[in-house]
C-alpha cells in the first residue's frame, strides 16, 4: 500500500510537470502570443511595451520564465495576464459551479448508462435492443455544443420550461440552483449515456457467456440473482474505472462546452475564455488541475478496483 | 431405434423404471455456419447408485447432453427434441421455474474446467452458500457450517480458511473439489460429472475419481462420468456409452466394451490406452483424422471417413442395434468385428494399410 502511494506521487509529479511544461511550451510558439504586446494594446509605442517585458519579467529566458510562473502558482500568486486577477482565487470561485455540474451529471450518467446498458442486455437483439442501439449512436455522436444549443432554443426560449442559462450556488437558492442545472446535467450525460450503456451491453453479453454463470444457474437460484450477483456485478467492474476517469475529466476543465452554452461560468469556461485570450497562468492552472484530479481519482480508481476485484493487486 | 435402446435399458434395470430415461434427445443449435446438430437421438438410462460413463473425443455432444438436462443450452438459438424423464416428469418440457427447483437440488452438475467454474470476485463460502439456502430454509450461518462441513467431506483441508478464500487463491484441484462439495450440497439423486479430473494431474484426478466413487457409495446418487479418458472409465463406471459426432454408437456394460467392442470407434478409443508400457496421451491421437463437423456430418455412418473398415453398406446410417449381446451402430457382422478388432494381438483399429492382422 505504501509502494501504490509512493509511486502514485511520484508518478502525479511527473505529469504536473510535463503537462505544464507542455502548455508553457505551446503557448510560447503561438503567433501572435507576445504577452506584453498583447497587455500594452494596439497602439501602444514600444516604451510600453518594453517596460511590461520588464515588470512581467517576459525579457528573461523562457526557462526561468517557467520557474517563475510555477513559483508563483505554488505559492497562490499567480495573476492573470488579461484580467490581473488571482488565478486561484478566480478558480475557487468558479469550482462550485464546475462541481454542481460533473457531480450530477456523474451520477445521471451512471445511473441512466448502466439502467440502459442493463435493459439493452437483457433484451438483446429485441426491439427494445434495437432502440437504444439507435439511441446511443444518436446521443454519442450529437455534439454537446449543438445539444445544448438545441435544448436552450426549444426549452428555454420557446417553450420556457428552463431558465436560460446561467448558474445560481446552491448555498444561496437550493430550488433555483436545481432549477438551473437540469438542463445542463441532460446535456453533458447523453454522451455518457450513448457510451457506457453501450460498453455495458457488451460487458453484460460477455459475462453472461462465462462458465462461472452456468455454474451459478446450475445451482437452481433465481434468474434475477444470477444476472445481479453474478453478471452485472462482474460486468460493472471497468464501468467504475470509465465513470472515476471522466467525472475526474469533468471536473478538471472538460465540460468547457457544456459550461459555456449554459453560460455557468464554471472552470472549464474560464479556461475557453483565458485560451482565446492567450493568457497563459489560468490555463496552466486549469490544466494542471484538471491533470491532478485525473490522477488522484486513477488512483482511487485503482484502489476501488482491488475492493471489487479480488484478484488485483495494487503495486 | 430409441426403442431398441431404451428397452434393452428395461431389461438392464430389470424392469423398474430407471432414475434418469433419456430418449431420442436431440439439440440443435443456430450458429452463423448454419444449424449445428449437437446431439442427435441419445437415448440412455441411469439408475441409482450406477455410474454410467459417456465417452468419446472432442467435440462429440457430451457436455451439450449433460447441460441439456439441466435446460442449461437453452436459448433463442437451441432446438431440443425428445424426452429426458426423471421423477416422472419431463425435463425437456419443465417450465424454466420447475427446472430450477430441479438444478442443484435434484441433479447437480461438476463442469469441465474448475479453473473459470467458480466466479472470482465471490468467496468460495458465500458461492457455496448460495446455493444451500436456494433450495432449503436453512439460516446463513447453518448454510456456512453446512458448506464446511461439505469441504471437510471432499477432503479439504482447514475448511474454514477456504470458506473465506477467493477461487484464485485456490489450486485447480482445491477448485475443483469445491465444485463437488457444490454439487453435493443438496444430496442430489443425479451428478452429472462433465470431464471432472481432466484439468488436474494424475495424482489429483485419482483422488477426485476416489471421491465419485464414495459419493455412489455414501448417497446411492446416480452418476453421470462424461470423459473421453477410458483409463477413467475403467476405474469407476458400471456401463460406458460411447458418442461419436452427436450419437451414441456402442452402449453396454464395462465389460461387454472393453473385452467384446463392436464399434471400430470403441475399438479406436481401446487402442489408445491399451500399451500400458507409455503414459497416457491426453486426447486420444490413435484414431486418424478428426471427427466431423456437426454443421454438416457426413451421410450414412458418420464414422466411414475414419474407418478402415467401411465399406459400401456404411453410405447408409446404421441404427443403434443389438447385434451381438449389446446395441452398437456398425454394419459389419459379429464375425467380422471379431477378426477385424484385433491388431497386433490388442484390441485396436486398424491403420488403412497395415489392415487385419489375424
Ligand atoms: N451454445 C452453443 N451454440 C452453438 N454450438 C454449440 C453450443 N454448445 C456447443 N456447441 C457445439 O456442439 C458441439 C458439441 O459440443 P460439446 O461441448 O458437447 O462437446 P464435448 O463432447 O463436450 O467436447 P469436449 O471433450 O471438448 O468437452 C461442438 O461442436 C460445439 O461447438
Ligand atoms: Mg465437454
Amino acid at each position: 500500500m505504501t509502494r501504490f502511494v509512493v509511486r502514485r506521487l511520484i508518478s502525479m509529479v511527473l505529469v504536473l510537470f510535463a503537462i505544464s511544461v507542455l502548455t508553457f511550451l505551446i503557448f510560447q510558439v503561438i503567433p501572435n502570443g507576445d504577452p506584453a504586446q498583447r497587455m500594452a494594446g494596439r497602439l501602444s509605442t514600444p516604451e510600453t511595451v518594453a517596460a511590461i517585458r520588464r515588470t512581467w519579467g517576459f525579457d528573461q529566458p523562457i526557462w526561468q520564465q517557467y520557474l517563475t510562473t510555477m513559483k508563483k502558482i505554488f505559492s497562490g500568486e499567480v495573476i492573470s495576464y488579461t484580467q490581473q486577477v488571482n488565478v486561484l482565487d478566480q478558480i475557487k470561485q468558479d469550482l462550485p459551479a464546475t462541481l454542481s455540474l460533473a457531480i450530477g451529471a456523474g451520477i445521471i450518467w451512471l445511473v441512466l448508462g448502466v439502467l440502459f446498458g442493463l435493459l439493452s442486455a437483457i433484451r438483446a437483439g429485441r426491439f427494445t435492443d434495437r432502440a437504444l442501439t439507435v439511441l446511443a449512436l444518436v446521443g454519442v455522436s450529437t455534439p454537446v455544443f449543438l445539444l445544448g444549443a438545441v435544448a436552450l432554443y426549444f426549452l428555454a426560449f420557446r417553450v420556457q420550461l428552463f431558465p436560460n442559462g446561467g448558474y445560481v450556488p446552491l448555498t444561496s437558492d437550493p430550488p433555483q440552483w436545481l432549477y438551473h442545472m437540469i438542463l445542463p446535467w441532460l446535456v453533458l450525460s447523453v454522451l455518457f449515456i450513448g457510451i457506457y450503456s453501450r460498453v455495458l451491453r457488451s460487458n453484460l453479453l460477455d459475462t453472461m457467456n462465462e462458465d462461472y454463470v452456468r455454474t451459478a444457474r446450475a445451482k437452481g437460484i433465481s434468474e434475477r440473482r444470477v444476472l445481479l450477483r453474478h453478471v452485472l456485478r462482474n460486468s460493472l467492474i471497468p464501468i467504475v474505472s470509465l465513470w472515476s476517469l471522466d467525472f475526474a475529466a469533468v471536473i478538471g476543465g472538460g465540460a468547457i462546452l457544456t459550461e459555456s452554452v449554459f453560460n455557468l461560468h464554471g472552470v472549464g469556461q474560464y479556461a475557453a475564455e483565458s485560451i482565446a485570450q492567450l493568457d497563459v497562468p489560468p490555463v496552466m492552472v486549469v490544466v494542471m488541475f484538471g491533470a491532478f484530479f485525473v490522477v488522484v481519482l486513477s488512483a482511487v480508481t485503482d484502489v476501488i478496483f482491488a475492493l471489487l476485484d479480488p484478484r488485483i493487486r495494487l503495486t | 431405434m430409441s426403442d431398441v435402446a431404451s428397452s434393452s435399458s428395461l431389461a438392464m434395470s430389470g424392469g423398474r423404471k430407471p432414475l434418469l430415461d433419456v430418449e431420442d434427445l436431440r439439440v440443435a443449435f443456430r450458429t452463423e455456419e448454419g444449424v449445428v446438430q449437437a446431439v442427435d437421438g441419445v437415448s440412455f438410462h441411469l439408475d441409482a447408485g450406477e455410474v454410467l460413463a459417456i465417452v468419446g473425443e472432442s467435440g462429440c455432444g457430451k457436455s451439450v447432453t449433460g447441460m441439456t438436462l439441466m435446460g442449461l443450452t437453452r436459448s433463442p438459438n437451441a432446438r431440443f427434441g425428445g424426452r429426458a424423464t426423471f421423477d416422472g416428469r419431463d425435463l425437456l418440457a419443465a417450465s424454466d421455474d420447475e427446472l430450477r427447483r430441479v438444478r442443484g437440488a435434484q441433479i447437480a452438475m461438476v463442469f469441465q474446467d474448475p479453473m473459470t467454474a467458480l466466479n472470482p470476485v465471490l468467496r468460495v463460502g458465500p458461492q457455496l452458500v448460495e446455493q444451500i439456502r436456494a433450495h432449503g430454509d436453512l439460516g446463513r450461518d447453518e448454510a456456512l457450517e453446512r458448506a464446511r462441513a461439505l469441504l471437510e467431506r471432499v477432503g479439504i483441508p482447514r475448511p474454514e480458511e477456504r470458506l473465506r478464500a477467493y477461487p484464485h487463491e485456490l489450486s485447480g484441484g482445491m477448485r475443483q473439489r469445491v465444485m463437488i462439495a457444490m454439487a453435493l450440497s443438496c444430496d442430489p439423486r443425479v451428478l452429472i460429472a462433465d470431464e471432472p479430473t481432466t484439468a488436474l494431474d494424475v495424482t489429483i484426478q485419482a483422488q477426485i475419481l476416489e471421491e465419485v466413487r464414495r459419493l455412489r457409495a455414501e448417497t446411492n446418487a446416480g452418476v453421470i462420468l462424461i470423459t473421453h479418458d477410458l483409463g477413467v472409465v475403467a476405474d469407476v463406471a458400471d456401463r460406458v456409452a460411447v458418442m461419436y459426432a452427436g450419437q451414441i454408437v456402442e452402449q453396454g456394460t464395462l465389460d461387454e466394451l472393453f473385452y467384446d467392442p463392436q464399434h471400430p470407434y470403441t475399438w479406436g478409443l481401446l487402442g489408445s490406452i491399451a500399451r500400458v508400457d507409455r503414459p497416457r496421451p491426453p486426447r486420444l491421437p490413435a484414431i486418424a483424422g478428426t471427427p466431423p463437423s456437426l454443421a454438416d456430418p457426413p451421410h450414412g455412418c458418420r464414422f466411414r471417413p475414419r474407418c478402415p473398415h467401411a465399406f459400401e453398406r456404411c453410405g447408409e446410417l446404421p441404427p443403434l442395434e443389438a447385434r451381438a449381446g449389446h446395441p452398437d451402430r456398425c454394419w459389419l457382422t459379429p464375425e467380422q468385428k471379431r477378426t477385424k478388432r484385433r491388431v497386433g494381438g490388442q484390441i485396436g483399429l486398424a491403420h488403412g494399410d497395415e489392415e487385419v492382422a489375424a
